[in-house]
């Protein structure tokens, strides 16, 4: 075997690993559209995405999911408001402040977090949390938003805080030291030079926690209460996207109205995600500051 | 310490966790001079530079001992302001380091944080501080751009303009023009030999012909010791020390 060939023959190989993976994608993305088109030949796309109905197993049956889809937003952005603040700025800390000793504890820790199922969360939400707002608050159930958005925010925070936490550290010590020889103190140095030359990568983080939040199945299974209504207020139960789709999949019948209303609903999750991500992308250009150092 | 020393250092010794990068260093500085500090690679000069306005703060397990004297007064004292000092005592590093912000932004950059001006107040400061760089006339349209796309020689002259713009007693240099080209290195000796009249000056080099050009006096180090201290002109004809000629002559370092 010539060198040249066998050159030939690893790259050719490299291409094929890649090329499984992105075709695998293309085939479910395939198959998921496949399953949801008959969808819209008994409810048009309006109906489907605006109706506020969503009675699948009646008769007439009604396929409205604009409560699911709200359900999902809503859970998703007010774990985002809590994730934020405590995702990035644990990660300023971790990266900035801490000490050392410190930093050893507290990194591993997060990351931890990272590693928790998410029905063990979803548990803790059922039978910790939820007693505790219905308590609390007195409400009918402890199974509502509040409750959903807490424990999808404790999902995203070790994404939020670990990437952030990377970008904060990538940005060159060169800068650190201009701003400190310029008479700035640590404070000012991290929010005029730190934290804005590691922005891309921070906003990177927290649109990586949402689309982690918004897809999330599990625990809004658990804790989001099921109401597929759109709620009045963040104590009402919602029934988010993937709540509805893993809830129903089992019981609808394989082919039917039901059955391809769900995988029309994943459709939508699919472009919901996608859109976080080209906002993601967006967000990152716009915010960086030109470029990287050169000599 | 005599009239016109701005920064005077006695017995200075600094470890680097155990290892004791500085031994009784004892230097002066004198004022709108141009003061160089020579010597093989680690050698302790930039550990020395570093010292006067306090950057070695940031790294971790350093220990300074003895006295670094800035106008009379020991920046090492505990309440002294390390912040006040830097203010005071102005930094070039040997990479240029503009911010991923425009060129007017990183020019008032240390001006804004220290307050107390208005926007005409910076704009004509960042003018002045260009112009001081001898960069105005290159930048001044572009001043909205980000400092990223300049030259590697554009972008350390910005960075000599940001440092003059917080108006030190005293700027520091370490190998200034290690990075750049021979045309952007003459433009930075020029430039410095004109700052000479309002700022003292101290650079570190590898270059032993920029620091014949360009200082006034010379300090050579070998192994954390000052071997010599002199006016640049005798250093690099009738050295004293028999060490200091063997390194200038290129015997060794």
């Amino acid at each position: 075997m010539t060198r040249s060939f066998r050159e030939k023959l690893i790259r050719k190989a490299f291409f094929g690993f890649a090329a499984v993976s992105i075709i695998f994608l293309l085939l479910i993305i395939l198959f998921l559209f496949r399953e949801a088109l008959p969808t819209f030949q008994f409810v048009s796309i309006g109906r489907f995405i605006f109706g506020m109905e969503w009675y699948p197993t009646y008769e007439p049956p009604e396929f409205g999911i604009w409560p699911l889809i709200v359900g999902s937003l809503v859970v998703t952005s007010f774990s985002t408001l809590i994730a934020v603040p405590l995702g990035v700025l644990s990660a300023i800390y971790i990266s900035e402040i801490a000490p050392p000793a410190v930093k050893e504890i507290l990194k591993p820790a997060i990351e931890l977090l990272a590693g928790l199922p998410s029905v063990v969360l979803g548990f803790f939400g059922m039978v910790v949390l939820a007693p505790w707002l219905q308590d609390t608050f007195d409400l009918p159930t402890g199974l509502n938003i509040v409750n959903a958005s807490i424990m999808l925010a404790v999902m995203a925070i070790p994404t939020i805080s670990s990437i952030s936490e990377d970008a904060l550290y990538s940005v060159p010590r060169e800068f650190k030291e201009a701003s400190y020889a310029l008479g700035a103190t640590r404070h000012e140095t991290i929010v005029k030079v730190i934290v804005p030359a590691a922005l891309s990568g921070i906003s990177t983080a927290v649109i990586l926690g949402m689309a982690r939040a918004i897809g999330e199945t599990m625990v809004v299974l658990m804790v989001a209460g099921g109401a597929a209504a759109v709620p009045e207020s963040i104590f009402d139960s919602v029934r988010p996207m993937p709540a509805s789709i893993a809830a129903e999949m089992g019981e609808a019948p394989f082919r039917s109205n039901h059955y391809h209303a769900l995988f029309a609903t994943g459709v939508v999750l699919l472009v919901l995600t996608l859109a976080f991500n080209f906002i993601a992308d967006y967000v990152s250009h716009k915010f960086r500051e030109t470029g990287s150092a050169t000599l | 310490m005599r009239d016109g020393d701005i920064i005077v250092t006695q017995d200075v010794n600094f470890y680097y966790g155990s290892f004791r990068a500085l031994t009784g260093v004892n230097i002066s500085f004198e004022k709108n001079r141009v003061t160089a500090l020579i010597g093989p690679s680690g050698c302790g000069k930039s550990t020395l530079l570093r010292l006067l306005n306090r950057m070695n703060d940031f790294i971790e397990q350093t220990r300074v001992e003895g006295k670094v004297l800035f106008e009379g007064r020991n920046i090492y004292d505990p309440e002294v302001d390390p912040v006040e000092i830097r203010r005071r005592i102005g930094m070039v590093f040997q990479k240029p380091n503009p911010f991923p912000k425009s060129i007017f932004n990183n020019i008032v950059y240390g001006p804004r944080l220290a307050g107390g001006m208005s926007r005409t107040d910076l704009e004509s400061l960042a003018e002045r501080s260009l112009k001081q760089a001898v960069l105005w006339d290159e930048v001044k349209d572009i001043l909205g751009q980000s400092a990223m796309m300049l030259s590697g020689g554009q972008q350390q002259r910005l960075c000599i303009a940001r440092a003059l713009a917080m108006k030190p007693d005293v700027l520091l240099m370490d190998e200034p023009t290690s990075a750049l080209d021979p045309i952007s290195t003459a433009k930075i000796e020029e430039l410095m030999e004109g700052l000479k009249k309002d700022y003292t000056i101290i650079i570190v080099t590898h270059n032993m012909q920029q620091a014949a050009r360009v200082s006034d006096y010379t300090g050579f180090f070998y192994l954390g010791r000052l071997i010599e201290f002199n006016r640049t002109g005798k250093i690099f004809t009738t050295p004293d020390m028999k060490q200091t000629e063997d390194y200038i002559t290129g015997r060794f370092g």
